[in-house]
């Protein structure tokens, strides 16, 4: 593991010109950073500014004060390396699964075989053999997230940026998942940023978990979870260890929630 | 990232559908398509019996005409030919003339709707000139067409194409706007270069839109070489409709019009195949397939 930070964000905020004329403030002034091979999950409070932040880190929006570094350089355009799983759907309808997954390399400059072949591997490992020739519309919500996953994974990114990725998945496959997750991590000294709603999912998956404020977002508290590895997600739920670190973390996020609650019902009323 | 793990889950098998199930479903679609059609020639034919008996004995047929007289016109162009030679030569003149106008005009259209639509500053400045373009009644363009480029060719094909680069114009426009922002941020991460991005991403998104406008546009296509023919010409079936017209001749005005209708069908039908060949992706409409 490189001990030195491959996602830097310093003092970064973004503002963005919402709809009524004003302005919004989706991040503020927020600093994290993150080791290169290490698993970070973040967790916060839902339209706080997870999905931005990840944005900022990809290169495909621009902080408006602050500095974003991806291995030591600031951000302009979209660092190489990366890889960013979005928390819609962006599949290319009018390509079958295969092509879909093989998007990457073919836009790397492989050929069309080769990038075809590598495809089929990641196809096959996310579950999907069988599928290479289905179009989207005709794979299940959960499928063509998987479609996703492999079309990202293709790329070999050292930096994963995962938004909510498994949240529409059912609990058995979403375990499948987030052990097959863990092990294609392992074996990487990829860094992953992992956004989630679930607590339990960051846990379980995470070295450290960030914990955002209601909106705009900063970090509210880091929190380490020294569990073991490798890691079994559906065992690792019961152990006493586990529990104690969620009571913790979610004593924390649990104000946030609260707020952006209580936010969230002044503005409708 | 290793390749030693897979996942494996659970595959629900395609369950094959009880043939006899799939071979009823097949007949009743038959017959049902039986019954459309049945349907619809009866309309044609009760039609077709009205005009010829109320051209018979009420109305005067001198302005009006009537089937019989009209099928008469088209045997003799078929057979004989026409006051301006074969009726082949004809329609070989106006279809070139479409032809050339449609895939120019659509060409034009498709190139420029999508750079248009993909950048914003050029949109913007363009937009107040497209919109007076678009306003021009076009058809009047025929005449000023054969003033600039003659009787030949060219004059048909500029008409054509003003009436068809439009038309595919704010479609494409308005296509290459709509493009998901999910996906094209999605192929940029992937690393797509910003022509790939068009070309993978923009061009695919639009095709649909573009498509939809393509079935209008051939039908503009031969509008406007048959109207440029009329306004002056040589050739074509315009020219012939505006002979009809100046002899007093209704059977031949409605004739040229059949010849021009059945041209415009087989060209739609082209374009459906086309149309559906290019939209193998989506899901279907339901309709064309059999029902289990
Ligand atoms: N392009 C944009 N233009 C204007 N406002 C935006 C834009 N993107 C995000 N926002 C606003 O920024 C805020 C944070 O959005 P963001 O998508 O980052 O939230 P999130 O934490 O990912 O929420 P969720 O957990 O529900 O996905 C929201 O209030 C949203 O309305
Ligand atoms: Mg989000």
């Amino acid at each position: 593991m490189t001990p030195d930070p491959v996602i830097e964000l310093r003092n970064a905020t973004k503002r963005f010109r919402a709809s009524s004329g004003g302005v919004h403030t989706a991040v503020r002034d927020l600093t994290m950073t993150v080791r290169g091979g290490a698993f970070v999950a973040v967790v916060g409070p839902t339209g706080c500014g997870k999905s931005t932040t990840l944005s900022l880190v990809s290169g495909l929006e621009p902080p408006s004060e602050g500095v974003v570094l991806v291995r030591g350089e600031e951000v302009f355009c979209i660092p190489p390396g990366v890889g960013y799983m979005f928390q819609n759907d962006a599949v290319l309808p009018w390509r079958s699964v295969l092509d879909n997954v093989a998007s990457g390399p073919r836009y790397r400059g492989s050929s069309r075989a080769e990038a075809r072949d590598r495809a089929r591997v990641w196809v096959e490992r996310v579950g999907l053999a069988g599928f290479e020739g289905y179009y989207p519309h005709q794979l299940s919500g959960g499928m063509r997230k998987r479609v996703a996953l492999a079309q990202t994974l293709v790329n070999e990114p050292e930096i994963l940026l995962m938004d909510e990725p498994f949240s529409a998945l059912d609990v058995q496959t979403r375990s499948l998942m987030q052990d097959e997750l863990l092990r294609l991590w392992a074996g990487s000294d990829a860094a992953v940023v992992f956004v989630t709603h679930d607590l339990e999912e960051a846990i379980a998956l995470a070295d450290r978990v960030v914990v955002m404020t209601a909106s705009p977002a900063t970090v509210k508290a880091s929190f380490d979870v020294a569990l073991p590895r490798p890691r079994n997600v559906e065992e690792i739920r019961m152990t006493d260890e586990f529990l104690f670190v969620y009571r913790e973390i979610w004593d924390s996020l649990r104000e946030e929630v609260n707020r952006a609650r209580e936010e969230a019902s002044h503005r409708a009323a | 990232m290793p390749h030693d793990t897979t996942i494996t889950t659970p595959r629900s098998g395609r369950t094959t559908v009880d043939s006899s199930v799939v071979a009823k479903a097949t007949s009743a679609h038959r017959k049902r398509r039986a019954t459309v059609w049945a349907i619809r020639l009866a309309l044609v034919a009760g039609w077709l019996v009205s005009w010829e008996l109320t051209a018979t004995y009420w109305i005067d047929p001198f302005f009006y005409s009537k089937p019989s007289a009209v099928w008469q016109r088209l045997v003799e162009w078929f057979t004989v030919g026409t006051s301006q030679g074969s009726i082949w030569e004809q329609i070989e003149v106006t279809l070139q003339e479409a032809v050339l106008g449609f895939a120019l005009g659509a060409l034009a259209g498709v190139v420029l709707g999508i750079l248009l639509g993909r950048s914003r500053l050029l949109a913007e400045i363009c937009a107040p000139f497209i919109k007076a373009a678009n306003a021009v009644p076009r058809i009047v363009l025929a005449a000023l067409f054969v003033l600039w480029f003659g009787l030949g060719m060219t004059s048909k094909v500029a008409t054509a194409f003003v009436l068809v680069f439009f038309a595919v114009f704010f479609n494409a426009f308005q296509g290459a706007r709509e493009v998901d922002r999910n996906l094209v941020n999605n192929a940029r991460v992937l690393g797509a270069s910003r022509l790939r991005v068009l070309t993978s991403i923009v061009v695919p998104s639009a095709t649909s839109w573009i498509l939809a406008s393509l079935h209008i546009a051939f039908g503009f296509a031969l509008i406007g070489a048959v109207v440029g023919e009329f306004t002056g010409a040589s050739k074509g079936l315009g020219l012939l409709i505006n002979r009809s017209q100046n002899m007093y001749d209704a059977p031949g005005i409605y004739a040229g019009m059949i010849v021009i209708t059945v041209i415009a069908l087989l060209a739609e039908w082209l374009l459906s195949v086309l149309e559906k060949r290019l939209l193998r992706w989506r899901p279907q409409a339901g309709g064309t397939e059999v029902r289990v």
